[in-house]
């Protein structure tokens, strides 16, 4: 019975190399074990110098997310024994900078994220005498879906337009505006769509569909951005046919 | 306020990887995906020899007997049996993926992915039987 199994793992060390190296560590293959605890045994037993992020352990902090064999996964979530015997080739997410070994740079990332204006956007607040904005269990299950990203940023490293395209706002900011379009508290979706409709936004996506695939809270951002341009087009036809009408 | 330059001193050694040329041939899903990029392009072609028949029409009986003479051109023909495998391609993969865009609501229940792409099935065999009635009366 085979009893470790091998992990190449890039390296990436910018003081050391320009370009990133693979190093194979032999690490023992339990049945209970994800690849995180793999890469937690490397650091506590065999190279102390390998730096990756993880937080939670339990696929909600959305830290850990890498590629295992090309495809991006939470690698809280993905046992060793999936790919036995072996080898498993783990590698920081692409489509972003990497700043050492399986850490990447997320900092455009975020910049996206707060386009999209990810709060409740209200045209006048109601005083506060007049309690709390009501929200129904159906209006609730309208953007539920789409407010359980964990912002593990799978979703980029699965969409090749992410790459081709590095302004691409991308499947998990485009998914959060959703979120917020469809609370019906909020009231910012004109503003959002005004962003969305550029050049970098929805029309950017071409419908590869892997985002939603890959995503580990099934939040389906591939159906939120086609969603979107249903919506969009509508409004177009609408202020086409309707110009009167109120815009 | 100073920098510790111990935290930005490999700061622009950022590590970039560049998307190759042929990225969608490693896996399954992508070359599905670009298949159906590429194979647009006889799709659109098709769309091109329907508008030049009305323009044809609108030319004269002269120029459309021309037209309808290169329609029996062995060229033509190929070019008809390649675009309708497309069409039917398209239109499939199409179907399939309505859901993801359409989202109906009956009073509070979602309607189900396969019923609308039954639905979709159904529009297309019903508008293809009256299609077909149309010109076969004609």
């Amino acid at each position: 019975m085979q009893t470790t199994i091998s992990l190449e793992i890039q390296r990436y060390r910018p003081e050391q190399e320009s370009e990133p190296v693979y190093q194979s560590y032999e690490v023992p293959l339990r049945k209970d074990w994800v690849i995180l605890d793999a890469l937690n045994y490397i650091k506590d037993n065999l190279d102390g110098s390998l730096s990756y992020r993880w937080s939670c352990r339990m696929g909600v902090c959305g830290s850990c997310g890498m590629m295992a064999n090309g495809t991006p996964v939470l690698t809280c979530a993905t046992f060793l024994e999936t790919y036995a015997p072996g080898p498993i080739r783990v590698e920081p997410l692409i489509n972003f900078p990497v700043i050492r070994d399986l850490i990447i740079d997320m900092s455009e990332f975020i910049t996206k994220l707060k386009q999209m204006k990810p709060w409740i956007v209200r045209e006048e607040e109601q005083p506060l005498s007049d309690g709390e904005y009501l929200q129904t269990p159906d209006q609730l299950t309208e953007y539920k879906q789409y407010s359980m990203c964990i912002n593990c940023m799978l979703c980029y490293a699965a969409c090749p337009i992410v790459g081709l395209e590095p302004g691409f706002l991308g499947p998990a900011a485009i998914a959060l505006a959703q979120r917020y379009n469809f609370d019906n508290r909020d009231q910012g979706k004109k503003q959002r769509t005004e962003i969305l409709k550029e050049d970098n936004g929805i029309y950017e996506c071409t419908f590869v569909g892997e985002c939603s695939i890959v995503c580990p809270k099934s939040v389906d951002p591939a159906g939120a951005i086609q969603r979107y341009k249903v919506a969009a087009a509508a409004e177009w036809w609408k202020s086409l046919l309707l110009p009167w009408g109120n815009r | 306020m100073t920098i510790n330059t111990q935290y930005t001193k490999f700061r622009p050694q950022r590590y970039q990887t560049r998307v190759p040329i042929f990225w969608w041939v490693h896996k399954w899903a992508h070359l599905r995906f670009i298949t159906r990029e590429l194979t647009s392009v006889f799709v659109a072609i098709y769309a091109f020899v329907l508008l030049f028949q009305l323009w044809a029409l609108n030319q004269g009986a002269e120029t459309y007997a021309l037209f309808l003479a290169w329609l029996r051109t062995p060229i033509s023909i190929g070019l008809h049996m390649v675009a309708l495998l497309f069409v039917i391609f398209h239109s499939i993969t199409w179907f399939n993926l309505a859901p993801k865009a359409l989202v109906l609501r009956l009073g509070t229940k979602r309607v189900p992915d396969a019923v609308l792409i039954v639905l979709n099935y159904l529009a297309w065999g019903v508008l293809s039987v009256v299609i077909a009635w149309i010109m076969l009366k004609a």
